[in-house]
């Protein structure tokens, strides 16, 4: 027990000082799909004091190919990730505080945790730009590093964004990439995510023992097919006029809540409804109303699920609804409001 | 003309002249990238008027959303 991180105190510019701050400190990650799964296990095992891991979705087969935290027995219950990851790390360190939450990665969740418990870092596991410019703005605000890390196919891409210092996204972007760049339909390969994942959670643990001169400061990629490796130093790209990072800063996307109620999520031909006004549903009720319907119905305590029409709808508590089977929002809006509206 | 893209050296067709016709020629002209041209990062607006020449060192990094 006591030797648990001795090799890592044995690694000279971590030390047992360094595990002493490692251990007293806070982690949010956003996101528990390959990326999020992977760097939670990662600061788990290194004795991290505490991470928030937030998801949206639940745990399907095609996960288990790369999400490491996951098993079978969680894709046949349709475990929403952030609690499967949560029994999963909680297995793995006992001594970790791990807070699950089941929802939407919004502008107002993310503010709301910043109020409540502001952690120490942000890792980006999402797999969508919108959510990023929501973390870039929150990072921002709260003045908070976040590390930008994604993947698809065998390339990858990771950037450390340190208010007040570096570029942000919003600097490296300058416009919101649409769709294409974001689905992940050229399919993804695990050692991509891997690498992704040592990239982050290497310069996470640097900013963790607070040894800011190591960190890399350069905007990373590579393609372990074709055997590329790329770093940019990107400072020049920092823009005064940034609506984000800038000498006036207006944070754009931490008021873009009320427009993506309805979402198509990416690679999952999947449309997610999400009521204006957050009400937690009574599954146990829904579930007798959808019966006496003649609809059958498959539950757990965080979702309900069943397929009507030839689409299946699953329910989350918070009142989320997921409707699979299409990219027409309206459609899914159909659905939704003639079996839960 | 020769120039070294990501390290490894890559002949390119005639028809490419531009860091625009660059990323167009390796089809990541829908995508955002960060270019970068013998350690100089170009403005996109100056994508299609930053012409290559031979030998020269180029980087290419571009943005991706999957994880
Ligand atoms: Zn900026």
């Amino acid at each position: 027990m006591t030797d648990r991180y001795s090799r890592q105190e044995l690694f000279a510019p971590i030390g047992k000082e360094g595990q002493k701050k490692i251990a007293a400190k806070h982690v949010l990650i956003i996101g528990a799909g390959a990326l999020g799964t992977g760097n939670a296990e990662a600061f788990v095992r290194a004795g991290i004091g505490k991470i928030t891991i937030i998801d949206r979705d639940y745990v399907e087969w095609s996960n288990l190919q790369r999400q490491q935290l996951y098993s079978e027995e969680d894709a046949k219950e349709r475990l929403p990730k952030a609690i499967a990851a949560k029994q999963r790390l909680e297995r793995i360190n006992s001594n970790v505080v791990i807070e699950a939450i089941v929802g939407d990665a919004t502008a107002r969740e993310l503010q709301l945790i910043m109020e409540e418990n502001k952690p120490h870092l942000i890792i980006d596991a999402t797999d969508n730009f919108e959510t990023r410019m929501v973390i870039n703005d929150i990072s921002q605000k709260y003045r908070i590093p976040w590390i930008y890390g994604a993947c698809v196919g065998s390339y990858g891409i990771s950037y450390v964004i340190l208010p007040g210092k570096t570029p942000c996204l919003n600097c490296l972007l300058e416009t919101v990439p649409l769709g294409g760049l974001t689905c992940d339909t050229a399919g993804i390969i695990s050692p991509a995510v891997q690498m992704v994942v040592a990239y982050q959670v290497t310069e996470a643990l640097k900013i963790l023992v607070e040894d800011w001169k190591s960190l890399r400061n350069k905007l990373v990629s590579f393609d372990l097919w074709k055997n590329q490796h790329t770093a940019i130093r990107v400072d020049k790209v920092k823009k005064v006029t940034c609506p984000s990072c800038g000498e006036k800063p207006t944070y754009p996307y931490l008021s873009y809540d009320l427009q993506t109620k309805t979402a198509v999520l990416c690679g999952r031909d999947s449309v997610q409804i999400r009521p204006a006004v957050r009400q937690d549903r009574d599954l146990g009720e829904l579930a007798e109303l959808l019966a006496k319907q003649g609809i059958q119905v498959e539950k757990n305590p965080y979702l309900l699920s069943f397929t009507a029409d030839g689409h299946r709808l699953v329910v989350f508590k918070d009142g989320r609804v997921l409707v699979h089977g299409t990219k027409d929002m309206i459609e899914a809006k159909t659905l939704y409001n003639r079996y839960l509206g | 003309m020769e120039i070294i893209i990501n390290g490894d050296k890559i002949l390119l067709p005639e028809s490419v002249k531009t860091v625009s016709d660059l990323l167009s020629h390796f089809q990541l002209n829908n995508k955002i990238a960060i270019v970068e041209v013998n350690l100089n990062i170009i403005n996109k607006q100056d994508y299609e008027i930053t012409t290559l020449s031979n030998g020269d060192k180029v980087e290419i990094v571009h943005f991706v959303g999957g994880g």
